[in-house]
């Protein structure tokens, strides 16, 4: 079972029994005195949990829920203030409470986990005796009596080697430790209320999946009521037992999470489900559900409904008055008017696009070619140490062809984005080439012809620092098209207002500086920056990877619409998985600096997969808390690219290791079906045979907002796959070991 | 906080920006008062000459060490000359001084820094490591001792000022400018060709600009305190100039019988210092709220 | 952490020759001749060069250097042009005077200015604040010669409790000389104890924002515990530093402030020796200056690597 269910308390028990809540937040306002005047952050928002419950506040950013679980528990910034409403613990009147009150409340009877582990536990004291303060200030221990509980804590956490760890400062552990010592400290007391803030937005997938885990086995053996803080959908599928949908500060939907995400009867939630990328599909097949607009600030929010001037469904009354939370099913509330034809609404077919044939004409084309680069860092903190080489590639090649997208995933830290930065010529390589259109290309961007330059173009991660600040919207996009769009000067302003509408901007945001935009808004100016010169790649680092739920999918439409009219390639760099997926063409997988698994996409996503992959896949939390999975977990953080394991790098955290041969020797790479290669030492078909359930559900669940059927594995051939049959076509990968490897294909 | 928030919803002009700037300032009493000072000693530097009753080097041999009165605000000195006069000249010259001796600092120091932190390797290397031989000496000492050497005229004041301050300037700029060359926009400007002196100014100096002025501000006010400084311990201009620090330092002698002599100059010295600071002080929470203190 | 000590030791050693440097060439645009100052204006072209040569001044640019710096590093550090003593022991004896002037303000301006910027820090917006603020930035600002008048024409003029002038008398002890310290000590301190209590909010501030901080709130801790624990631990961090960075501007008060209360001090000595172009005086004290801020540096360098688990651990 995935989704804990307590047979005892089953979540619709929970919110029916009130004599058993925990936390009962009634009408809450909370407000922030700003120099603008006040802002209204959370309206009116009631909620309760009951002991045993797990409940998953879920909203994308500025939807308010972390200002309301402050307010809740008195701990907002001096500017802000519950100005209505009741909140109560346990019968506890909370809001009535004095700071003192408070403070003894803290840690006793409610706990804390915060978002970004590194940040939150003291550098300069020693975790243990943080951890150490819990027993000494709440459970009257001795020094030596709290160390106990301590060591007993972290023994509870699952951390390996506890007595080491309590030696240990903040930096000497990874995040996911790091976590584990924060969840720890917050279980020492044994509160009533686990108020879990994004607990794991700032981990690694594979981290994320480990604690999601820990977190899952706690919440079934302890009576807490916790309150789960996230953006992210599929974390909720499978941790929480009641899910609420915040918008804007308000609440507009909640659940049961096995309802809800079956059935949202609000438009919303139905929009965020439906912009979550599938590992099931990709772009040719279907587009995702972008929400319009922006989510509005609290000093402008629209009359009646808050949703009206973004929702598919609105209608005049809708406009009229703001609708109340109301009963529509066992447990399931609502704020929405109409929420009786949303299920209708959201079973309306979605636009399915007829790829057949189109356009793929000059596929086959070779643009660029990648062969065998490295590029190794000088060691951090010249003279401390040996100056030992961070081998952040080490020996990566790759094809794009045109109007083809290459998808490059893996975690933090594992080369993806040097690769690209070297490609680019950002950054110089250590070693090996890079051919454009059979020309080799200088390595730095500075030696570059105009004409190389013109051809290649990226778009950046994080949108607020990839504009400069000082230059209007015009003048960021105007500049590429002078500079290397060859178009006389009188025809430049025709230019880019052809290319803001192309990123589907106002003609008037011309005249904006970037500040006055929003994320999303400002990512589509650097996209049209990137087009400006009509390159013939794109190189996309994380283009989404900072931006809300449902404008990600916004973006990713339009980036696929993008492709589909110009006919540009892209390579598109991400640690998510279903976002790489729904853009890719092909995949490569990227750990430690090599490749381990190429193919097109489909083959990706089917037995036999790299071990590695296998346990990316199996760690993605999948918005659906039907789903039952088989878990693949990695232990341990990724080694340090100073000292890369022998034999298969992998071999550290491999689930399926063989034995001495994966530290002995560097596994060969197998060819499977159609351009499928795994560098691997078990045989393709042995994996296939230990993976076949391996994706279950991954694939086979009844989709929540019906998305297209899911893919058989065996006959499971996308249109880009089917096209994609030359051995020459697609990113070919090989492995700079040489021959052994590279034998089956042909073409290099 | 929050990523995603919208676009405000009236269209923003410059001039609305300078708006916001000004409201800003004035919810802020202490940049109000120092911008209050500033432009008070600026109107003196500008029109005191003319205002002034007397020349400075006027002697009025009947009218010696007399206490303020009608005829003589501030009163007069051993030499008969009127104190408030020689204050009204001595503005324009401690704004020259120490204004032109900024200008320089901020002007090579800017230019230093900004190559310096673009070019990186041994460019920076080089350049910091000699700067940081010119931290090593006290500001005060090395200001002394070359101001010694060469001779206390204003000109090579306002050189030695220069000097002095080009390596906490190019420190500041560096750093700014290591921080917005890895922003991603620069990225950008690489990817299309862009030359580095482009780069340099028009994508980077631009974002520098607040930084920049901040740190000139509060150059600006060290300098002051430089120049006076080394008036007082006769090293600065020499007599019959009317500086202010020296001014304080003649006046010592004098104390028992003229006390004023003492107090206008040194009590003119201290607000003007403290005005720019607080309006320096100002200009970095508006300007540059999340730079570091120094 | 030897391999770095040994290091910054090594940097610091050739900061100071490179400062040895600057200050030979600096005092080489000194005008008159070193020379004729010695034998004096009436003396014969030829006994002037004798001494020249006797001096080694005959010799190349950087073969006098070389000399110098020689002199410098064994101790001969020569004869003052104007008084005709010995040039170490004098400026030794000044340097003691003066330490002894900026160890009693530091003891007066390090524990109050880390106080009062805790203190602005913890009351953060609120009236107390503004006021700690508003006045660390006043003092900040005032020059100690000012600072010094004004607490003269009060305390020694006024109340008659100090005395103004700070001449001690040779040979006298420390309790005999401090009521004339207590004034120059408090001029001296004022610029800097602005300068402290700044920095000292500013870095106490940013770590009341951190998010470690909000957990330990959050854990239920009380709030001296926060504050001794997990705030100042990392706050004073900095703090350290400045303090070891700001010897400069303390060189710099000193200078001034033993100027205006007549103080025996080094940095007296060395107005009086730029003053009367006395060449050995100059060059040797600005050695010695230099020398003590290079060494204060290295150690604020230190101080932060032993204070700092996650520099020392690496
Ligand atoms: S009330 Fe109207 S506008 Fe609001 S969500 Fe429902 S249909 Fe949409
Ligand atoms: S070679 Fe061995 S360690 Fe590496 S992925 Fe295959 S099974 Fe795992």
């Amino acid at each position: 079972m995935s989704t804990r269910i307590d047979p005892e308390i089953s979540p619709d028990a929970g919110l029916a029994a009130a004599d058993q809540a925990v936390l009962e937040i009634e009408d809450v306002d909370i407000v922030y005195r700003t120099s603008g005047g006040p802002l209204h952050t959370v309206r009116d928002v009631s909620l309760r949990i009951a002991r045993g419950e797990s409940y998953g506040l879920v909203g994308e950013s500025g939807s308010g829920k972390t200002t309301l679980a402050r307010g809740a528990v008195r701990f907002l910034p001096s500017n802000g203030s519950v100005t209505k409403g009741r909140v109560r613990l346990s019968g506890t009147d909370l809001l009535g409470a004095s700071q003192n009150e408070m403070r003894k409340l803290w840690g006793a009877r409610i706990g804390m986990v915060h978002q970004d582990p590194s940040a939150a536990v003291n550098p300069a004291m020693r975790v243990g005796n943080q951890l150490d303060e819990m027993g000494r200030t709440h459970l009257g221990m001795s020094k030596a009596q709290a160390r106990v509980k301590s060591l007993e804590m972290l023994n509870r956490v699952g951390m390996p080697d506890p007595e080491a760890v309590v030696e240990r400062y903040a930096h000497q552990l990874s995040g996911g430790m790091l976590q584990r010592v924060l969840i720890a400290s917050a279980l020492t007391t044994d509160p009533e209320l686990l108020i879990m803030d994004e607990p794991t937005t700032a981990l690694d997938v594979t981290t994320e999946a480990v604690i999601l885990d820990l977190v899952q086995e706690l919440l079934g053996s302890v009576r807490h009521a916790v309150l789960f803080i996230t953006h992210n959908l599929g974390v909720v599928a499978r941790v929480c037992d009641t899910v609420g949908v915040m918008y804007a500060g308000e609440v507009v939907e909640e659940g049961p999470v096995k309802t809800v995400f079956k059935q949202p009867l609000h438009p919303y939630t139905v929009g965020l489900l439906g912009a979550v990328p599938r590992l099931t599909a990709g772009k040719a097949d279907l587009e995702l559900v972008a929400i319009p607009g922006f989510i509005p600030r609290p000093d402008a929010l629209p009359p009646g409904c808050i949703f009206a001037p973004r929702c598919p469904m609105v209608i005049d009354e809708c406009r009229a008055a703001r609708p109340q939370l109301v009963d529509v099913g066992p447990g399931q509330r609502s704020s929405c008017i109409r929420w009786v034809d949303v299920p209708e609404e959201a079973e309306r077919p979605r636009p399915v696009r007829d790829t057949s044939g189109e356009s793929f004409s000059g596929y086959g084309r070779e643009l660029l070619e990648v062969r065998d680069l490295k590029k190794y860092f000088k060691g951090r903190g010249a003279g401390k140490g040996r100056s030992a080489a961070v081998k952040a590639v080490d020996g990566i090649s790759a094809r794009v062809t045109e109007g083809f997208t290459l998808g490059i995933v893996g975690e933090s830290g594992c080369g993806k984005t040097t690769f690209i930065r070297c490609v680019s010529g950002l950054e110089e390589p250590t070693a090996g080439e890079v051919l454009l259109q059979g020309n080799k290309l200088a390595p730095s961007v500075t030696d570059r012809p105009y004409d190389a330059l013109k051809k290649i173009q990226m778009v950046f991660q994080n949108p607020d620092v990839s504009l400069n600040p000082q230059r209007t919207v015009g003048d960021i996009i105007a500049r590429p098209v002078q500079q290397l769009g060859a178009v006389p000067k009188a025809e430049v302003p025709q230019r880019v207002a052809e290319l803001l509408q192309a990123v589907h901007l106002p003609q008037a945001y011309a005249a904006r500086l970037p500040q006055e935009l929003s994320g999303g808004e400002k990512q589509r100016v650097a996209i049209a920056r990137a087009f400006a010169a009509e390159p013939a790649l794109v190189i996309c680092d994380e283009p989404i990877s900072s931006l809300d739920v449902s404008v990600q999918a916004s973006l990713l439409n339009l980036l696929a619409e993008l492709q589909r009219s110009a006919g540009t390639s892209y390579v598109f760099v991400s640690h998510d998985l279903a976002a790489v997926r729904h853009i890719s063409d092909w995949i490569a997988v990227v750990y430690l600096g090599r490749l381990w698994e190429v193919g097109p996409t489909a083959r990706i996503f089917e037995p036999p997969l790299h071990p590695y992959t296998e346990a990316l896949l199996s760690a993605i939390p999948i918005a659906d808390p039907e789903i039952e999975r088989e878990r693949v977990r990695l232990t341990g953080s990724v080694p340090s690219a100073v000292n890369i394991p022998s034999g298969c790098r992998f071999h550290t955290r491999c689930p399926r290791k063989i034995g001495d041969i994966c530290e002995r020797e560097e596994p060969p790479w197998r060819d499977g079906k159609k351009d499928h290669s795994i560098c691997c030492h078990i045989p393709l078909a042995e994996l296939a045979a230990s993976q076949r359930h391996a994706l279950d559900g991954m694939y086979g669940s009844a989709d929540a907002v019906g998305s297209a059927a899911p893919a058989p594995a065996d006959t499971g051939v996308g249109d880009a796959e089917g096209s994609s049959t030359g051995s020459d076509t697609g990113a070919e990968v090989g492995p700079d070991t040489g021959a052994e490897a590279g034998s089956g294909r042909g073409g290099s | 906080m929050d990523q995603e928030q919208p676009p405000p919803i009236t269209k923003p002009s410059r001039f609305k920006r300078a708006a916001d700037v000004w409201g800003r300032v004035r919810r802020h009493p202490p940049t109000v008062i120092g911008l209050a000072i500033v432009v008070f000693f600026l109107l003196m530097a500008v029109f005191g000459p003319v205002i002034a009753p007397y020349k400075f080097s006027d002697q009025i041999a009947t009218a010696r060490l007399q206490g303020p009165s009608w005829e003589h605000w501030f009163g007069t000195d051993q030499f008969g000359r009127d104190v408030m006069s020689r204050l009204l000249w001595g503005a324009r010259d401690i704004f020259l001084v120490a204004g032109f001796g900024t200008a320089l600092a901020v002007l090579a120091g800017a230019t230093l820094g900004l190559i310096s932190g673009y070019a990186g390797r041994w460019v920076d290397e080089g350049v910091m490591r000699f700067l940081d031989v010119l931290l090593s000496l006290p500001p005060l000492l090395l200001a002394m001792v070359l101001l010694g050497s060469v001779g206390p005229s204003r000109f090579n004041i306002i050189i030695v000022v220069g000097v002095l301050y080009v390596p906490m300037v190019a420190r500041v700029v560096r750093s700014v400018v290591l921080d917005i060359k890895t922003r991603e926009f620069v990225e950008a400007a690489k990817l299309r060709g862009e030359r580095g002196s482009y780069i340099m100014s028009r994508e980077i100096l631009p974002n520098a600009l607040p930084a920049l002025a901040v740190e000139s501000s509060m150059r600006f006010s060290y300098a002051i305190f430089l120049v006076a400084s080394l008036g007082f311990l006769g090293l600065g201009v020499q007599p019959p100039a009317p500086d202010w620090g020296l001014m304080v330092n003649e006046a010592r002698s004098w104390f028992d019988q003229a006390p004023w002599m003492l107090f206008f100059p040194a009590g003119a010295i201290a607000f003007l210092i403290v005005g720019v600071g607080f309006l320096s002080d100002g200009m970095r929470r508006i300007l540059w709220p999340t730079g570091v203190s120094e | 952490m030897l391999r770095y000590l040994l290091r910054r030791l090594g940097l610091i050693i050739l900061t100071v020759l490179a400062a040895s440097l600057i200050i030979f060439a600096i005092t080489q645009f000194l005008p008159g001749d070193v020379a004729r100052l010695i034998v004096g204006q009436f003396a014969t072209e030829q006994a002037v060069e004798n001494v020249r040569v006797e001096l080694g001044l005959d010799k190349p640019i950087h073969i006098q250097y070389l000399n110098w710096l020689g002199g410098f590093v064994t101790g001969d550090w020569g004869q003052s042009l104007t008084s005709r003593v010995p040039v170490r022991p004098l400026v030794f004896d000044r340097l003691w005077n003066s330490s002894w002037l900026a160890f009693l303000a530091l003891l007066f301006y390090v524990p109050l200015g880390i106080f009062l910027g805790v203190l602005a820090a913890l009351r953060r917006d609120k009236p107390s604040d503004s006021v700690i603020t508003a006045f660390g930035m006043t003092f900040a600002g005032i020059p100690e010669f000012v600072t010094g008048l004004v607490l003269i024409s009060v305390f020694a003029f006024g109340f008659k409790w100090l005395p103004a002038n700070s001449s001690i008398a040779p040979g006298a002890t420390f309790w005999e000389a401090l009521p004339q310290l207590i004034l120059p000590a408090i001029t001296v301190s004022l610029v800097s104890l602005g300068y402290i209590t700044r920095m000292t909010r500013a870095s106490t501030v940013k770590v009341m924002d951190a998010d470690y901080t909000r957990a330990a709130y959050l854990k239920g801790l009380p709030r001296y515990q926060v504050l001794l624990k997990h705030v100042l631990r990392n706050s004073l961090l900095p703090t350290v530093t400045v303090i070891f960075m700001g010897i400069g501007w303390l060189i710099g008060g000193l200078i001034v402030t033993e100027q205006v209360f007549g103080y025996p001090g080094l940095g007296r000595l060395i107005v009086g020796a730029v003053q009367k172009q006395d060449l050995p005086l100059i060059q040797a004290s600005s050695m010695v200056v230099v020398t003590v801020f290079a060494i204060s540096n290295l150690i604020a360098d230190l101080l932060y690597v032993v204070l700092n688990p996650r520099i020392r651990l690496q």
